[in-house]
């Protein structure tokens, strides 16, 4: 589904992204773990068309299609789904009316009609109880004021209601409590399926017991340094990223 | 300030056409009325234009303005018919329609009953009403020290006079419609209007400018809208005008106790665009609304000087102004607040926020807050950025093409303003015309 291959991307002068590779079938569930500056909410932002990042070398594919090549809001269409570590605050534009225009434009990339005010309505509920979002949030404007465990209930239920093929969560749980942890991390859960993928981008363990992933990748320096199963997971939170620094700075 | 060489001929015009309409009296130039506008001429005659040396005229150079030719007195054959195009979809009430600066009854409705609202011309009210005419005009908006209110009084003819009895809630809205004409020439209007509301009384006016034709249209106006204690008046001025348009306008207002006064003022489209907008809190627990919108793109310039005089204590004021400038569009925002000593338990809050899409366009933005009294709530703010990229990216990148993505945001921060319009035709109107403007 997604096929990365030699990846490099720059902020100003700066290269952060110094070759990555990786592959995700359909279903597949990566985590990206790595210690703070390590490059992951690049790798995310790259992916979902982030402008701020100029791509200098290397490719991405995506369903036979060149990633590179879209822009963010056509990526969008073909089925990628970027959760925003933080989540920005849109005065005067309301939850319900933002997704009725990101879905019907969405349908019209993919040919299809767009929802009329009835069909959207019923499927809003439908999707709200995946992750226990009160209507009265969503016509309010778009995450102003919101608490962070809101925002990102909110970042969830967007992503049931878009259902891309490829959802990107960054950071998804920095700044949750447990209890808000458990619910966006079922949320997720309820829209893994066989032909669906996801990226978690995170810096804890934790989140990793409620979305159990298929594989683990360490990213540090820009760089996929290790990669493993879930078991590496607890490895790193058990000894920390020192040693993957050391065994890394020793080659 | 010294008169300025250049500026002389425009001046002298004026003069003139001054010296020459009270030779044309008979009795006339020894009322009481006319001596106010002699006086005013006085006025105009020492101030002479504003340049930009002078501080209140800084970022605004009336210097193009004031160097066209125009014609003072110009008729106009314009009909029914002509107005049709230039009506607000569904909107109901007195329409009253002023072309090249004088009412035409033949143009206008009346639809509220005349226990109610007193409404007509200012020229006929000068003979009919004039004992209240001789208790305002001119009492509010003070000349000695603007050449453009000295100007319009001294030329006060025409215009619109409204009074509202004491306790009389006028239901249908009062719109006016100021129409320059300018189709065969560059035509000059000096429109004096005076809105007299009653204790506990209630109306809604709205102004609106529009210039027709290709020719350039002066129009220097001043409104004085008093309103008595316990009254309630929401007033709008709708400016989306031609390209050739300049417009010098005034509301001055006084507010006596427990009043409320509502203002809207928003200026989608015209040449070069100066209002200044004056309220004085002379009573207790008055509450004033000020909201603006001016979005100047190509080569429009719109300047907004507001200032909200707190004089008496116990008052509110909230004042919320925005801007979207594009192209080689040019704004000014210059909001005062003035908080007399004797002006304690003031609460007065002020925001002016804009958007500036293009490395050509900008905008200059003062908060003057001068506080004498110590027991008050006031608070200011202004910012002045660009497009907001993040909010751009967030909505792209759940599929909502760029140039959507942009006109969307842009909505919704006119939005804030225009949501605070309560006439919904009017509203609607001018949601369609922010609308079209910003669709690329």
């Amino acid at each position: 589904m997604l096929s990365i291959s030699n990846l490099q991307a720059s902020i100003g002068d700066k290269q952060i992204l110094k070759g990555i590779n990786l592959e995700i079938k359909p279903g597949e569930v990566h985590a990206i773990m790595g210690p703070n500056g390590s490059g992951k909410s690049t790798l995310a932002s790259v992916l979902a068309g982030r402008e701020d990042y100029e791509v200098t070398g290397g490719h991405v594919d995506f369903d036979g299609k060149d990633l590179l090549d879209m822009s963010a809001e056509v990526r969008a269409a073909e089925g990628i789904f970027l959760a925003f570590q933080y989540p920005i605050e849109i005065p005067g534009v309301s939850t319900t009316n933002f997704l009725k225009t990101a879905l019907n434009e969405i349908r019209k990339y993919r040919g299809l009609d767009p929802l009329d005010a009835v069909q959207f309505l019923k499927l809003m509920k439908e999707r709200m109880k995946f992750v226990n979002i009160d209507q009265s949030l969503l016509s309010r404007s778009l995450n102003e004021g919101f608490s962070g465990g809101e925002k990102k209930r909110n970042e969830i239920f967007q992503m049931a209601m878009l259902e891309p093929k490829l959802a990107i969560l960054d950071e998804t749980d920095s700044g949750l409590d447990i209890d808000a942890l458990r619910i966006v991390a079922e949320g997720v859960n309820k829209l893994r399926s066989p032909e669906r993928s996801a990226i978690v981008v995170t810096h804890y363990q934790r989140l990793l017991d409620y979305i159990v992933p298929d594989y683990v990748h360490v990213l540090y320096k820009g760089r996929i340094v290790k990669s493993g199963t879930k078991e590496l997971a607890y490895e790193l939170e058990e000894k920390g990223y020192d040693w993957i620094k050391a065994e890394v700075e020793s080659v | 300030m010294t008169p300025n060489q250049e500026y002389t001929s425009f001046k002298d015009q004026l003069i003139a056409a001054f010296r020459e309409g009270e030779e044309r009296m008979n009795g006339e130039s020894k009322s009481a009325f006319h001596q106010v506008r002699r006086s005013a001429l006085q006025s105009f005659e020492t101030l002479g234009f504003p340049t930009i040396r002078h501080e209140e005229w800084k970022y605004s150079n009336v210097k193009t303005m004031i160097g066209e030719q125009y014609s003072f007195d110009e008729g106009t054959a314009l009909t029914v018919e002509d107005m049709a195009p230039l009506q607000i979809p569904n909107l109901e009430g007195n329409i009253l329609f002023f072309v090249n600066g004088h009412y035409r009854a033949d143009l206008s409705q009346i639809v509220s009953p005349a226990t109610h609202l007193q409404i007509k011309s200012f020229a006929e009210a000068q003979q009919t009403d004039a004992e209240t005419i001789g208790l305002h005009f001119s009492r509010y908006a003070d000349f000695q020290d603007s050449a453009f209110t000295a100007l319009n009084t001294a030329f006060a003819q025409d215009g619109v006079f409204i009074r509202i009895p004491d306790n009389k809630v006028v239901e249908e809205p009062v719109i006016l419609r100021f129409i320059t004409d300018a189709r065969h020439k560059n035509v000059a209007v000096q429109p004096r209007n005076l809105i007299v509301v009653g204790r506990n009384a209630e109306v809604k006016v709205a102004e609106s400018y529009r210039t027709l034709g290709d020719g350039a249209g002066f129009t220097n106006v001043v409104t004085e809208v008093v309103v008595a204690a316990d009254a309630r008046v929401e007033h709008y001025r709708i400016q989306n005008d031609s390209e050739r348009a300049y417009h010098i306008g005034r509301t001055q207002v006084s507010q006596a106790d427990n009043s409320h006064y509502y203002n809207a003022t928003i200026t989608l489209n015209g040449g070069f665009v100066r209002n200044d907008l004056n309220i004085v809190l002379n009573g207790q627990h008055c509450e004033s609304f000020m909201y603006g919108l001016y979005m100047p793109n190509g080569r429009q310039h719109v300047d907004n000087h507001t200032l909200v005089d707190h004089a008496m204590p116990n008052c509110y004021s909230n004042e919320l102004y925005k801007g979207i400038l594009d192209d080689k569009g040019t704004g000014v925002f210059n909001g005062k607040i003035y908080v007399r000593p004797d002006a304690q338990k003031t609460n007065a809050y002020q925001s002016c926020k804009n958007v500036v899409l293009s490395p050509d366009a900008s905008m200059n933005t003062k908060p003057q807050l001068e506080i004498y009294a110590d027991d008050v709530k006031c608070s200011h703010g202004t910012t002045t950025g660009k497009m907001n990229e993040d909010a751009l990216f967030y909505l792209q990148s759940r599929g909502i093409p760029k140039d959507a993505a942009r006109t969307l945001l842009l909505y919704a921060f006119a939005e804030e303003v225009v949501s605070n319009i309560k006439i919904q035709p009017i509203r609607e109107y001018l949601e369609g015309i922010i609308r079209e403007k910003l669709a690329l």
